[in-house]
């Protein structure tokens, strides 16, 4: 869902970008306050996992492949701010290097794919788990985060694009939501996985919020 | 925590050196609707930045899959140094006491 430069606006990109600038500040802010020593190596590998995972795109219906995001996986092992920052360096080193991208959407790719993902993806990942308790609630957090971060992000892009004027939200909308919600299964089965396996071998690795 | 360390990047170097170059080719969400509804061409004027690895492909190098591969070893590579030099920089300081 990477949007390329020419997709959106001036307004909108340079709105985009002050929101996604903002928020990685206070990203910083916040991981500075909280990162723990044992956490350092973690991020490293989250950046080099979910970097090589965004490249297996798999195929879906009709001609169309998807790929995991992994803002929620990133934000169940590191919470959401150190998260961002992993999620958000991804983003910078897969525009700058690899035209993955554009650099005036840099804002609007890191707010839709990396903030959606992080920080309301581990709130709703911490919400549903503290409601049913058990290791069973939190994997349904984990599988509703994962598919809500998607189509939410794949919900901001159609209204980036329409505050464009590149296509308008009643035609953008329910093709980016209908495709995303496929990949979205996707992105929930493959991050579910990933964090049961955590989950079994070093359970200390997940963010607790009880 | 220092095997799981060596296992999740082993995974990730292993996955972006032998899968990515099998990965599906095919558009995906935002390329398919952009296709479909008329304004992909939007996006493929010149861009803002050139980037010597364009679209994962290392220019030089006539075997897609190689291409591919080697593009991904570079990007899991960088990726990983910037998140630990990240976690490094940004880690909680200890109080002096």
């Amino acid at each position: 869902m990477h949007i390329p430069d020419g997709f959106l606006n001036a307004r909108t990109w340079v709105t985009m970008d002050v929101v996604a600038g903002l928020s990685v500040a206070y990203a910083i802010k916040k991981t500075k306050m909280s990162l723990a020593e044992r956490q350092i190596p973690l991020m490293g590998v989250m950046a080099a996992f979910i970097f090589a995972a965004q490249m297996l795109n798999f195929p879906i219906a009709g001609g169309t492949s998807g790929h995991l995001i992994g803002g929620v996986m990133a934000a169940v092992l590191l919470g959401p701010w150190a998260a961002t920052l992993v999620m958000s360096t991804i983003f910078i080193v897969q525009c700058l290097l690899f035209q993955d991208g554009g650099l005036t959407a840099l804002g609007a790719n890191i707010f839709n794919m990396g903030i959606i993902g992080t920080v309301l993806g581990y709130y709703v990942y911490r919400g549903v788990g503290i409601s049913f308790g058990s290791k069973k609630g939190l994997l349904w957090g984990v599988g509703i985060a994962s598919w809500l971060s998607v189509v939410l992000a794949a919900t901001f892009c159609s209204i980036e694009l329409a505050f464009s004027g590149t296509v308008p939200l009643r035609v953008a909308l329910p093709a980016m939501a209908g495709l995303h919600a496929l990949i979205g299964v996707g992105e929930a089965i493959i991050t579910i996985g990933v964090i049961s396996l955590i989950l079994r071998a070093r359970p200390d690795l997940l963010q607790r919020y009880v | 925590m220092e095997k799981w360390i060596i296992i999740l990047l082993g995974v990730a170097v292993l996955a972006a050196i032998f899968l990515s170059p099998f990965a599906s080719t095919k558009p995906d969400g935002l390329e398919r609707v952009a296709e479909d509804k008329g304004f992909l061409e939007k996006g493929e004027g010149p861009q803002v930045v050139n980037s010597p690895i364009p679209d994962y492909t290392l220019p030089g190098i006539k075997n897609e899959k190689l291409s591919t591969s080697i593009a991904g070893l570079v990007g899991v590579i960088i990726v990983a140094l910037l998140g630990f030099g990240l976690g490094a920089i940004l880690k909680k300081k200890e109080k002096i006491q």
